[in-house]
C-alpha cells in the first residue's frame, strides 16, 4: 500500500487515483461528494450493480433503449421485406393454394427477426458504448483493485479530468472517508498483448476469409470441370439401358452381364396383338390406305369419336373441325403483334381433307404430319378409328 | 432477515425464509461460487457422473455416424408415423429449454428476487437443452448437410425457403431463441467471469477468464447500461419465450391430422414447456447444491417455490388434456373424437396414461407443505414430469400420425434400438455440457447475489429522487 503525497503538477504518466472504500454507504455519500466537487473524468467500480448509486453518481441515462428500437423496427421490415420480396416477387410459386404474400402466416418470422435484432443492439450496443472488449486498463495493474469483482469499492478519478491536481485529489479523496487512496500510474511501455495471440489471430483471420474468397471465385469463374461432389446424393447411379450389357464389371443381376433378360422366341407384347395389321396401320395388304372403317360403325363409336376428338383434337382444330380451335386464335393474336410465326391448322372440313380416305386421316392422326406431332401413344387405334368417324360425320353435316 | 426499511423494491410484506441463508458477506458469497470454477479436482460424485455421460455421449457420436452412412431408415419412422422419436425428442428438449428464459426474464421482470439463486444455471440448461432440441430436426431432415437450405441464402437458382410453412417459422424460433438466450446468459455471467479473472492464480486461467469478462471493471458507468441491457433483453425475451414453444406447437397445429388440429396448442404447449423445464431444473439443482454445496445460496426456498410453479403448471396442462377431450366431443367431428377416444383406450393407452399419471396425477402431492420441502421426494417426482412430459409429445405425435385418415394405413410404431440409443445419447451431450459448465463458469450469479445482501444497500443514507 503506497500512498502519494508528493506535490506535482499532473504527470503524464499518471492515469488517476484509486480511493477505495469498505461499504456500500461510505461509497455512496463519496460518489455524492465527488460529483458535487465538479469532477467529470471519474468513475465507481463496485462488484455488482449499487442501487441509487447512478443518481448518485450523476449518470446521466442511456441511450441505449432508442438503440434497440431502431434495431427492433429494422428486424421488423427486414423480416417482412425478406418474405415478401423471396416469397411474392423473386420467385413467386403457388403452394397448397395460399397467397403469395398475407401477413399472417409472415408474423412468426416477422416477430422473431424483431427480437433477434434487438437484442443483438441491446447486447452489443452496450459492449460498443461501454468500450468493451477493452482488455486492459491501467487499473489492473493496481493490486487491490482485484477486489472491485470482490468485495470492495472503488472510486477512480483521472488525471485527464480538469479539476484533477494530483495532490489536491488524493487528499479531497482520501478525505471522504476512503480506507486507502493509492496513484494509479501508467504502466511504462505500451501494452500489447503476446505476439503468439496476435500471431494466432491474424493467421486465424486469415483462414477464416479462405471459404468465403474461395466461394465468391468459384461463383464468377467458369471452370469445365464437373463440381466437387462431397456427398454424392445419389447422383452417381448404376443406370442401365433395357437390353444393354451391364457397364459395371460383372452385373449383379444377371450370370450373362445383361441387364435384362431377352425376350423369348415369338413374344408378343400386350397391347400389340395386331401388329402390323390394317387396323394399326391404316393401309390395305398392297399399301393402299383404307377406304372404309375396320369396325362396327355404330352410335356407341361416334358417342366415343366425338368425346376423343373434343379431348385431342378441338384444342387446334376447333370444335367444328375448321381449324379455328382456341390454341390457334390465341396464337393467331400472338402473332398478330409479331411475337410469332403461326401456321393456322389444316382445316378438316375442307375439300382436300374430305376426299381423302379414312386410311390416310387414320395415317395422319397415327404419325402426325407437318407441326402435328403423331398421338400413337396417346390414344390406342381403335379410338384413333373413332375419331376417324366422328370426323366423317363432321364433315357431312357442314357440307354446302 | 426483515430487511423492509431500505428496500424500495419489496416494501412492507412478510417476508418469508432469506433468500441467502447462513452468515454471509461479499467475500465468502464470492468465495462459494468462485471456488467451484477453482477446484483443481471436482468432487468425486462429478467424475461418476460425467464418466456416464461422455459414455452416453460417445453414443450419441456412434448414433450419429451410422445414422448419415445407412441413412434414416435406422430408425422406426416410417409411413404414417413420419415424425418418430426425433420429433417427439426435438419438442422435448426445447420444453425443457424454456425454464431457464423464464426464470431469468419473466421473474426478473415480475422483480421475483428469488431467481437470483438459480437463474444463471437454469440459463446453462437452457443452452443445452436447445442443442439438443437443435440436432433432432437437423438429423431428421435426412440430409443434414443440405440444413443451410433452411436459410434464406441467395444462391444462383434464387430458390428461396417457404416462408409460408410453420416448420420455417421453427426455424427462425429455435435459433433467435438459441441465440437470444445465449447472449443473456453470457452477458450475465461477464461480472462474474471478471470475478474469477482477478482471482485466477495461472496464466492460462487469467487469459482465459480475461479473454471472456471482455476487460470489465465493475464501473459503475458500465453498470449502468449493463443493467438497462439486461433489463431489455429480459423484455425481449419474455415474448420470445412465450413464441418459441408457439412455433412449435404451430408446427402440428396448422397441419389438417385429427389431434393436431386445435388451436389450444400454443398456450398448451407452453404450459408444457414451464412445466417440463422446472421439473428439470429440480433434477438438476438437488444434486448440484449437494454435491458444490451450494446449500445456502439455492436454499428451500428456492426449490419450494419451483414445486409450486410445477404444480401450477402441471394442473394447466392437465386442463389442456380434458379440454382437449372436451373439444374432441363438442366439435362432433367423428375423426376427432375417435383419436382421443383412441388415445385414452387405443393402441397407445399404456403411453397416454403414464402421460396423465406422471404429468397431472403425481404432481398433486405438492399440496402438501412437507412434500414439497423434501428433497428426495421433488428429485423423485421431477424425474416422474420429465418421463411424463416425454411421453406427452410421445402420445401427440403419434397416436395422430399412426391412426390417420385412412385405416388401410394404419401402422404401430416401434422404436428401433437407434432410437432409444440417439435419445439416451442426447441427454450424455446435455449432461456433459452441464457437468463442464458447472466445473468451469460460475454456477450461480455471484454479483446478484449480492446485491440481494442486506449489506448492499446504503443504510441511512437520503434516497435522492
Amino acid at each position: 500500500m503506497r500512498r502519494s503525497i508528493e506535490m506535482s503538477h499532473t504527470d503524464p504518466k499518471l492515469h488517476g487515483v484509486l480511493a477505495e472504500f469498505e461499504d456500500v454507504g461510505s461509497l455512496m455519500a463519496a460518489s455524492r461528494q465527488v460529483r458535487d466537487f465538479g469532477y467529470t473524468k471519474w468513475d465507481a467500480h463496485t462488484p455488482f450493480p449499487v442501487h441509487g448509486l447512478d443518481e448518485a453518481m450523476g449518470v446521466k441515462p442511456t441511450r441505449l433503449p432508442w438503440l434497440v428500437l431502431i434495431c427492433g423496427a429494422t428486424g421488423l421490415c427486414i423480416g417482412f421485406l425478406l418474405q415478401w420480396w423471396t416469397n411474392a416477387v423473386d420467385y413467386p410459386f403457388r403452394i397448397s393454394g395460399k397467397p403469395f404474400f398475407s401477413l399472417g402466416p409472415a408474423t412468426p418470422i416477422m416477430f422473431e427477426l424483431t427480437i433477434l435484432l434487438s437484442s443483438f443492439a441491446a447486447f452489443f450496443g452496450m459492449l460498443i458504448i461501454n468500450g468493451m472488449p477493452r482488455w486492459y486498463s491501467p487499473l489492473f495493474s493496481i493490486a487491490r483493485f482485484k477486489r472491485a469483482t470482490d468485495d470492495r469499492f472503488f472510486i477512480a478519478i483521472e488525471a485527464k479530468d480538469p479539476s484533477f491536481e494530483e495532490s489536491r485529489t488524493t487528499e479531497f479523496l482520501a478525505g471522504l472517508g476512503a480506507s486507502a487512496v493509492e496513484r494509479v500510474p501508467i504502466p511504462e511501455g505500451r501494452q500489447v498483448s503476446p505476439q503468439w495471440l496476435r500471431t494466432s489471430a491474424w493467421i486465424g483471420l486469415g483462414l477464416l476469409s479462405l471459404p468465403p474468397v474461395l466461394a465468391i471465385e468459384a461463383r464468377y469463374s467458369v471452370d469445365s470441370e464437373p463440381p466437387i461432389h462431397i456427398v454424392p446424393n445419389m447422383d452417381w447411379q448404376p443406370m442401365v439401358k433395357a437390353q444393354s450389357e451391364f457397364r459395371l464389371e460383372g452385373s449383379p443381376i444377371f450370370s450373362t452381364g445383361r441387364s435384362m433378360r431377352p425376350d423369348p422366341e415369338g413374344v408378343v407384347a400386350r397391347g400389340e396383338e395386331a401388329a402390323g395389321t390394317p387396323f394399326l396401320t391404316g393401309k390395305d395388304a398392297s399399301g393402299a390406305w383404307l377406304s372404309g372403317i375396320p369396325a362396327d360403325k355404330d352410335a356407341a363409336l361416334m358417342e366415343r369419336g366425338q368425346e376423343r376428338f373434343g379431348i385431342f383434337c378441338s384444342a387446334c382444330h376447333g370444335q367444328s373441325g375448321k381449324g379455328d380451335g382456341l390454341v390457334h386464335q390465341r396464337a393467331t393474336e400472338l402473332a398478330g403483334s409479331g411475337k410469332s410465326i403461326w401456321v393456322q391448322p389444316t382445316d378438316l372440313i375442307s375439300e382436300a381433307i374430305v376426299a381423302k380416305p379414312p386410311g390416310e386421316i387414320f395415317g395422319t392422326i397415327t404419325d402426325g404430319i407437318r407441326n402435328m406431332p403423331g398421338y400413337r401413344s396417346q390414344i390406342p387405334a381403335d379410338d384413333r378409328w373413332a375419331i376417324v368417324f366422328y370426323l366423317q360425320a363432321l364433315q357431312r353435316a357442314q357440307q354446302n | 432477515m426483515a430487511d423492509s426499511v431500505s428496500s424500495p423494491t419489496l416494501p412492507h410484506q412478510i417476508e418469508p425464509p432469506a433468500l441467502v441463508q447462513g452468515e454471509h458477506d461479499f467475500r465468502s458469497v464470492t468465495e462459494e461460487v468462485a471456488a467451484i470454477a477453482e477446484l483443481p479436482k471436482p468432487p468425486k460424485a462429478w467424475y461418476r457422473i460425467f464418466g456416464v455421460a461422455v459414455a452416453l455421449l460417445t453414443t450419441l457420436l456412434g448414433c450419429l455416424c451410422y445414422l448419415f452412412w445407412e441413412g434414416i431408415g435406422i430408425w422406426g419412422n416410417n409411413q404414417p408415423v413420419g415424425w418418430g422419436w426425433p420429433i417427439v425428442n426435438f419438442v422435448f428438449w426445447v420444453g425443457i429449454g424454456h425454464a431457464g428464459t423464464l426464470i431469468s426474464a419473466v421473474l426478473f421482470l415480475f422483480r421475483q428476487k428469488w431467481r437470483t439463486g438459480i437463474n444463471r444455471f437454469s440459463e446453462a440448461m437452457t443452452i443445452f437443452a436447445v442443442v439438443c432440441a437443435g440436432l433432432f430436426p437437423l438429423i431428421h431432415v435426412g440430409r443434414p448437410w443440405l440444413a443451410y437450405w433452411l436459410f434464406p441464402i441467395p444462391n444462383q437458382m434464387d430458390m428461396w425457403p417457404q416462408f409460408r410453412s410453420p416448420l420455417m417459422w421453427d426455424v427462425f424460433a429455435v435459433s433467435t431463441y438459441f441465440t437470444v438466450s445465449l447472449l443473456f446468459w453470457y452477458m450475465g455471467m461477464i461480472p462474474d467471469l471478471a470475478t474469477i479473472r482477478d482471482r485466477a492464480k495461472t496464466n492460462l486461467r487469467k487469459f482465459l477468464y480475461g479473454f471472456f469478462s471482455l476487460g470489465w471493471t465493475g464501473s459503475n458507468r458500465h453498470w449502468h447500461r449493463y443493467e438497462r441491457a439486461y433489463l431489455l433483453l429480459a423484455a425481449l425475451a419474455t415474448p420470445l419465450v412465450l413464441s418459441v414453444h408457439s412455433v412449435v406447437s404451430f408446427d402440428f397445429a396448422t397441419a389438417q391430422l385429427p389431434g393436431w388440429h386445435t388451436t389450444i396448442f400454443p398456450p398448451y404447449f407452453v404450459a408444457g414447456a414451464i412445466f417440463s423445464g422446472f421439473a428439470m431444473v429440480i433434477t438438476l439443482a438437488v444434486p448440484a447444491r449437494a454435491i458444490f454445496g451450494l446449500k445456502n445460496l439455492i436454499t428451500m426456498r428456492h426449490l419450494e417455490n419451483m414445486n409450486k410453479v410445477i404444480m401450477t403448471t402441471g394442473m394447466m396442462v392437465g386442463y389442456a388434456y380434458a379440454m382437449e377431450f372436451f373439444i374432441a366431443w363438442y366439435s362432433g367431428n367423428q375423426y376427432e373424437g375417435f383419436v382421443f377416444i383412441n388415445r385414452a383406450m387405443g393402441n397407445y393407452a399404456w403411453a397416454y396414461w403414464i402421460m396423465v399419471t406422471c404429468n397431472v396425477l403425481i404432481p398433486q402431492l405438492y399440496w402438501v407443505r412437507k412434500f414439497r420441502r423434501n428433497i428426495i421426494l421433488m428429485f423423485v417426482v421431477s424425474i416422474f414430469v420429465n418421463i411424463g412430459m416425454w411421453f406427452e409429445r410421445f402420445v401427440i405425435t403419434v397416436t395422430s400420425l399412426s391412426r390417420d385418415f385412412l385405416p388401410s394405413s394404419w401402422h404401430y410404431f416401434t422404436p428401433t434400438p437407434f432410437d432409444i440409443l440417439t435419445l439416451a445419447g442426447s441427454f450424455g451431450l446435455f449432461f456433459t455440457l452441464f457437468l463442464l459448465f458447472c466445473r468451469f463458469l460460475p454456477m450461480v450469479a455471484i454479483a446478484e447475489i449480492k446485491g440481494i445482501l442486506p449489506q448492499a444497500e446504503a443504510h441511512g443514507h437520503e434516497e435522492e429522487h
